[in-house]
């Protein structure tokens, strides 16, 4: 049994969900190589050599790879997919993007967003916007899978020290091209990796109540920021800081819901936070059901309040 | 051009489904079923491009059982022109989907083919990559922007950390996020007039599509239940439980 990760990263620095990646890649128990696959990426791959419990790092460099294109990832691993019984990506945009394309290219069925490994062809994933957990069994005999990031415990990323081996990149798919690409500069934690996050919905009212009331807050705590999707409709924060079953999941150790009514599509996205805290004025709001600890009233009023009771905390 | 669009019946996105006591699924018996809402999505861009001039024909497919007509025919209402029912009992997966799909483009030779990016019951994101990858054709996942010129769409799509922007050579598959558009609410005299629309009806066996689960379901169960919350009084004491009872702080 060798299983294949494909590690995610942008040519510079390697992504953290990677190591969450090849911690579910080593609960399978085989032997686990990683590919790089981009351009340039010879820092990245050396990143990948360190990582603990890593037999083997593949590097496939070039211009083609670059951008990270579905097309162009499948194609490279094509060439050596079937040298492997499972292949396993992170559920991020990246990974979501290229694991069909393997999967329908090898004539298998793809496993998405898997939260738990009972054994090497069986899964834990949930459905209906983790309404249900399904257990799944692929009679197939090349395994790709998706991995939950929250479910799965980071790996170290050093303590190894494997031999890089470079590997052939497949031929530039001509059908499609990169043109542009729009970040978003983090000044706090990433979203799907922060420890505490503070999210915000509706109850805000306006993109000036967000910054004003969140932003305080999210300092004080050193938190990532999040919103619920009618925050985001509604244009109090960018999209990609959506919670829920079509933005991000996340499973921090803090979760402060601000102005969250709760809805399924939101609870999907945090609740396996460790800790859910709701300040919400509707006492029949449905996050209270997933909140630990739940503070009914005005926000406006509790926001403050709340960073302050944090800044004479912190002095303590 | 023409567009293909697909289209999958689930239930409503407001029902919060129970899962059967015997472990074998979710209860769907007499529950409320709809277009999946990123179909949705996928068929208002597919008008609005036939409203722009750069469409000439919209066919929309579903698979499944005989009640997708309903999801169809909806779909219709929107501004499609013509529907195919896929017809079968069996289970479909992601792979068995996008094999019949892949045969009905070499029969329609669309342009383009929209799909969701997800469906809202299987929670899989993976049709439309498949059905590219098996077409041999290029893809845009997650469209927040779609814009289609001479043979070209430009895409841009939702990453997680922003957005990008790619340009695909046609014919190419597309599928949709929330963020691309506004679904129109059906009138009426649409909804009438889908009713003379055509609808065709096929099945696995007439594609030549063999469509057996790959992935076998072996049970369904509840999601671990979070234990009972509690109300607190005010901010102090929130902070205190945080700082000694959750240690969080």
């Amino acid at each position: 049994m060798t299983i294949l990760v494909i590690a995610e990263h942008d040519n510079i620095a390697l992504k953290a969900i990677t190591l969450n990646t090849v911690a579910a890649a080593q609960k399978l128990g085989g032997e686990v190589h990683v590919l790089v696959a981009g351009y340039r990426a010879g820092a990245v791959a050396a990143t990948v050599a360190n990582i603990a419990g890593v037999a083997k790092t593949l590097l496939a460099d070039a211009p083609q790879l670059c951008e990270g294109l579905a097309e162009n990832i499948e194609a490279t691993v094509l060439s050596i997919a079937r040298q492997y019984t499972h292949i396993v990506l992170p559920a991020t945009t990246y990974g979501k993007n290229i694991a069909p394309r393997l999967a329908a290219k090898l004539d298998v069925a793809q496993i998405s967003d898997i939260t738990a490994i009972i054994r090497t062809d069986i899964f834990e994933r949930p459905i209906y916007a983790g309404n249900a957990i399904a257990t799944v069994q692929s009679v197939d005999s090349i395994k790709v899978i998706t991995i939950r990031g929250t479910a799965f415990n980071p790996v170290s990323a050093d303590g190894g020290s494997t031999p890089i081996q470079v590997i052939k990149a497949a031929a530039a798919v001509p059908s499609v091209s990169f043109v542009s690409r729009n970040l978003r500069k983090l000044n706090r934690p990433e979203l799907t990796s922060a420890r505490v996050i503070v999210s915000g919905g509706r109850g805000l009212g306006s993109k000036k109540n967000y910054a004003h009331m969140l932003g305080p807050l999210a300092d004080k705590l050193g938190a990532a920021l999040g919103a619920s999707r009618a925050a985001v409709e509604e244009g109090y924060a960018p999209n990609d800081y959506q919670i829920g079953q079509s933005g991000k999941i996340v499973a921090p150790q803090l979760y402060i819901a601000i102005g969250i009514s709760g809805a399924i599509q939101h609870v999907a996205g945090m609740k396996d936070s460790k800790v859910i805290v709701a300040i919400n004025k509707d006492p029949e709001a449905p996050i209270f059901d997933v909140a630990d600890y739940g503070l009914v009233g005005d926000l406006f009023m509790l926001i403050p309040e709340l960073v302050n009771a944090l800044h004479v905390y912190q002095k303590k | 051009m023409k567009v293909l669009v697909s289209v999958k019946r689930v239930v409503d996105h407001n029902v919060q489904v129970r899962v059967k006591s015997d472990g074998t699924g979710v209860d769907i018996k007499n529950v409320k079923m709809s277009m999946n809402p990123f179909d949705e999505i996928a068929v208002e861009e597919a008008v609005r491009l036939k409203e722009s001039g750069m469409t000439r024909e919209i066919v929309v497919v579903s698979a499944g059982v005989l009640a997708c007509q309903e999801t169809l025919r909806t779909a219709l209402a929107i501004g499609a022109d013509r529907a195919i029912l896929i017809e079968t009992q069996e289970e479909l997966q992601p792979l068995a989907v996008a094999k019949l799909l892949n045969v009905l483009i070499t029969r329609e030779r669309p342009q383009l083919v929209i799909l969701g990016k997800q469906a809202i019951d299987d929670d899989s994101n993976q049709t439309g990559q498949m059905l590219a990858a098996l077409a041999g054709w290029s893809q845009a996942t997650f469209a927040s922007k779609v814009t289609v010129e001479a043979g070209f769409a430009t895409v841009t799509r939702e990453v997680d950390d922003g957005t990008e922007t790619l340009l695909l050579k046609l014919p190419a598959v597309v599928t949709t996020d929330l963020r691309l558009n506004e679904p129109r609410y059906i009138t009426l005299p649409n909804i009438i007039k889908a009713k003379k629309k055509p609808l065709e009806r096929v099945t696995p066996q007439t594609l030549g599509v063999k469509v057996e689960p790959r992935l076998k379901t072996l049970k369904v169960a509840e999601p671990h239940k979070r234990s009972m919350g509690i109300k607190i009084p005010d901010i102090s004491t929130l902070v205190e439980k945080l700082r000694s009872e959750a240690k969080v702080l």
